[in-house]
């Protein structure tokens, strides 16, 4: 291996790893306010992608009806409680779970034919995959938010099967890219960097500091911080865990969708692609005990590096090293700090 | 009322029952979820369009999926042979699914035709074999003819990248052995995963022995992850794939870093490019234009046409079994399986069958052409 090798490895490694430490900053956000092990993180991934890819080659990706349905679902779910609460709040459910879904859908087919700018398309692909994030919540982890950390990861794996059947139902057995936001290559030294990997680096960087913000200095984003803390303790001084366990999703849904569009041009996506890169993501949260938001971003890029390396060095066991990585860490980190049982 | 309603039911269900045990059953078992949902899915669509008469008698086909899982195909076929009294197994789609069958299918005594790729499958020094058939090419077949290719075009180094699966330790197997015994030498053996999102270490390596050509062994799209990247790293030697990538979906996701790529396949992927005195033409052809009315233009794959050959060579066979014996018995399912094992000269898509006791594939050279991708289309070359 000369230095030119090693360069073009890293460049590689850390690209991926940028993708991978947003999935892990969802994963660690996700689990601490809701105490949920979201699977399904990486179907987001895959949802985003080939949304983007369908509204790309003229199609209307089936995640509309799925958004419907599951808006038509929550509907369902909640009308009563809001119309006890007053009328405006069933018009804002009605707005928000009916109407939405069917201006996207009215928009999608719309687009459909034409051909629009690339930054438009990526909107419309986000706005038909966020919105199934909350829709999620309150329908599969609403009705058991209180339950044990057990019997959340295992409605997070019936979700997770769930989805992925749906995305073959949806998007077919084979797999999409999707256009390059930037065909520009850029030549530093003996290293080509393409357009695409930078707006990778640069969206994932950006997102990482709109985060760190967010939870610094908004209302909403402490009001997470506070219910991540302690649930008991954010409901007394009037923090909705209800609206917490929302806006987590939505959040976790925006980084996914957002991470899959990111990386449909570098490579091919496949409608179960996302559950190996949100797994890798779960490794690099590990690395941060699924607790401490730069640790587990930091632990994403060196799972991102050893995949690339051992790729180069030992191509046929890469996924072994990678996920051998989790063993020594589990070992470091369980000597290291002291365990409090929960009271569950 | 309530009796006459009663005795109604029992007779119409008499009447279900019998002419279900006067029918011919074909047992389905395809792969149309999981990573080889690709290949199985096609195969599903082509079982719904094969005919629901065979010499007079009615096909029932039953199809299970067994969602690319061993476990799975193991019990639907099974539960083919013990509840829905099957005559005959069609499947499944791919190598550990259909060899773990073999054994079900022996102990039961039922023919089974495999569109599964690997010669194991047909190996007949297994006496259980006894009972399979297959429909799709020999892996061998396929490496002889790339190996063929490379030899004659000046190729002497050869850099080989697969999935890190079956199908990839299949082809380096079968590809190393022939390459070396024509003198051609591997400089590098890589694996990769379906589902991996980069292959930059990989094909470092490779582009760092500086070969004459690369050979990809994956199936579907995700073959056209390697290619991508040898282009982008500046790779300009040839590229070979195997004709696990015969699908339009490989072509759409590789597009222009695909030109130029060589592949052995099937005749039928260039149908229409055969000359007019092959008999394969009509046939192939003919699958075409029944797929695609179906299912759209350029909807067709070679996999889809290996379900379609199963059917055919079932067309050629029950007639001479009907003959000897009634579906829905025991000796019905020896006098199919014989007949199979009798088959001669029977044209189907992807080549001729001279089936034989020791051959229950039947294909000779026939069975494949050199393909290259031009334009974004297949182009025979030989």
């Amino acid at each position: 291996m000369d230095l030119q090798i090693a360069l073009l490895l890293g460049q590689d490694g850390i690209v991926t790893g940028a993708i991978y430490a947003l999935l892990a900053l969802a994963l660690v956000l996700v689990f601490a306010v809701t105490r949920v092990i979201f699977i399904p993180q990486g179907e987001f991934v895959a949802y985003g992608a080939l949304t983007l890819a369908g509204i790309q080659t003229g199609q209307t990706p089936g995640t509309i009806w799925l958004l419907l349905v599951l808006g038509l679902a929550t509907l369902a779910v909640d009308a009563s409680a809001s119309l006890r609460a007053g009328g405006g709040r069933f018009l804002r459910l009605l707005a928000i779970q009916l109407v939405y879904p069917i201006v996207i859908i009215a928009l999608l087919f719309f687009a459909a034919p034409r051909n629009w700018p690339l930054l438009l398309q990526v909107l419309l692909a986000l706005a038909v995959v966020v919105p199934l994030g909350p829709q999620l919540y309150r329908l599969v982890y609403q009705p058991i938010a209180e339950a044990s950390v057990l019997v959340l990861l295992i409605a997070s794996i019936a979700l997770h099967l769930t989805l992925v059947g749906l995305g073959l139902l949806f998007f077919g057995a084979e797999g999409s890219r999707t256009l390059a936001f930037s065909e520009a290559a850029f030549d530093l030294g003996a290293l080509t960097v393409s357009g695409q990997s930078l707006w990778v680096i640069t969206t994932s960087v950006l997102l990482i500091v709109a985060l760190y913000f967010f939870f610094e200095k908004s209302l909403y984003g402490k009001a997470l911080r506070a219910t991540a803390v302690n649930r008991a303790g954010a409901r007394l001084m009037g923090i909705s865990t209800t609206l917490a366990g929302r806006l987590t999703f939505l959040l976790a849904a925006t980084i996914g969708a957002l991470s899959g569009i990111l990386i449909a041009p570098l490579t091919t996506i496949y409608y179960d692609t996302g559950f190996l890169i949100g797994l890798k993501g779960f490794v690099g949260a590990i690395i941060g005990g699924l607790a401490s938001y730069p640790v587990a971003a930091a632990g994403a890029v060196l799972v991102g590096l050893l995949e690339s390396f051992s790729s180069f060095w030992a191509s046929a066991f890469k996924e072994v090293i990678v996920f051998t990585l989790i063993i020594p860490v589990l070992l470091w980190r369980s000597l290291t700090t002291h365990h409090v049982e929960e009271d569950e | 009322m309530k009796a006459k309603m009663k005795s109604l039911c029992f007779a119409l269900l008499a009447s279900v029952a019998g002419s279900a045990l006067a029918d011919l059953n074909v047992g389905v078992v395809v792969s149309a979820t999981g990573p080889a949902a690709s290949l199985g899915i096609p195969e599903k669509n082509t079982i719904a369009l094969l005919p629901s008469t065979i010499a007079g008698e009615k096909v029932n086909y039953i199809v299970l999926d067994d969602a690319s899982d061993t476990t799975t195909a193991v019990k639907n076929t099974r539960k083919l042979i013990t509840e829905d009294k099957v005559d005959v197994i069609v499947g499944s789609t791919i190598t550990p699914n259909s060899l773990a069958m073999i054994d079900v299918v022996a102990e039961a005594e039922t023919p089974m035709i495999s569109m599964a790729a690997s010669s194991r499958i047909v190996d007949t020094t297994n006496p259980k074999v006894k009972w399979v058939f297959k429909t799709p090419q020999n892996d061998i077949q396929m490496s002889t003819a790339i190996v063929e290719h490379m030899t004659s075009h000046g190729i002497k180094s050869v850099a080989f990248i697969g999935f890190a699966d079956a199908y990839g330790e299949g082809w380096f197997k079968e590809f190393s052995k022939i390459a070396e015994a024509r003198k051609l030498s591997i400089v590098a053996n890589e694996r990769y995963n379906r589902n991996d999102t980069s292959v930059t270490g990989q094909v470092l390596k490779i582009i760092a022995t500086k070969p004459d050509a690369v050979l990809i062994a994956g199936s579907g799209t995700p073959a056209a992850l390697p290619q991508k990247t040898l282009k982008e790293k500046g790779y300009k030697g040839t590229i070979y794939q195997t004709h696990g990538v015969a699908n339009k979906d490989f072509l759409r996701v590789c597009g222009k870093d695909c030109e130029g790529t060589l592949l052995p396949a099937g005749p039928v992927l260039v149908a229409a490019q055969l000359p007019d005195g092959n008999p394969i033409k009509k046939v192939a052809l003919d699958y075409v234009t029944r797929y695609e009315a179906a299912h759209g233009k350029g909807s067709v794959s070679t996999f889809g046409a290996h379900a379609w050959d199963a059917g055919i060579l079932l067309q050629n066979a029950v007639p001479v079994a009907l003959k000897k014996a009634k579906p829905g018995t025991k000796e019905f399912k020896v006098a199919l399986r014989d007949a199979l094992e009798g088959l001669k000269n029977v044209t189907v898509s992807h080549g001729i069958v001279n089936m034989s006791p020791t051959d229950h594939l039947g294909f000779d050279q026939r069975a494949r052409v050199m393909v290259k991708v031009d334009n974004g289309d297949w182009k025979l070359i030989q």
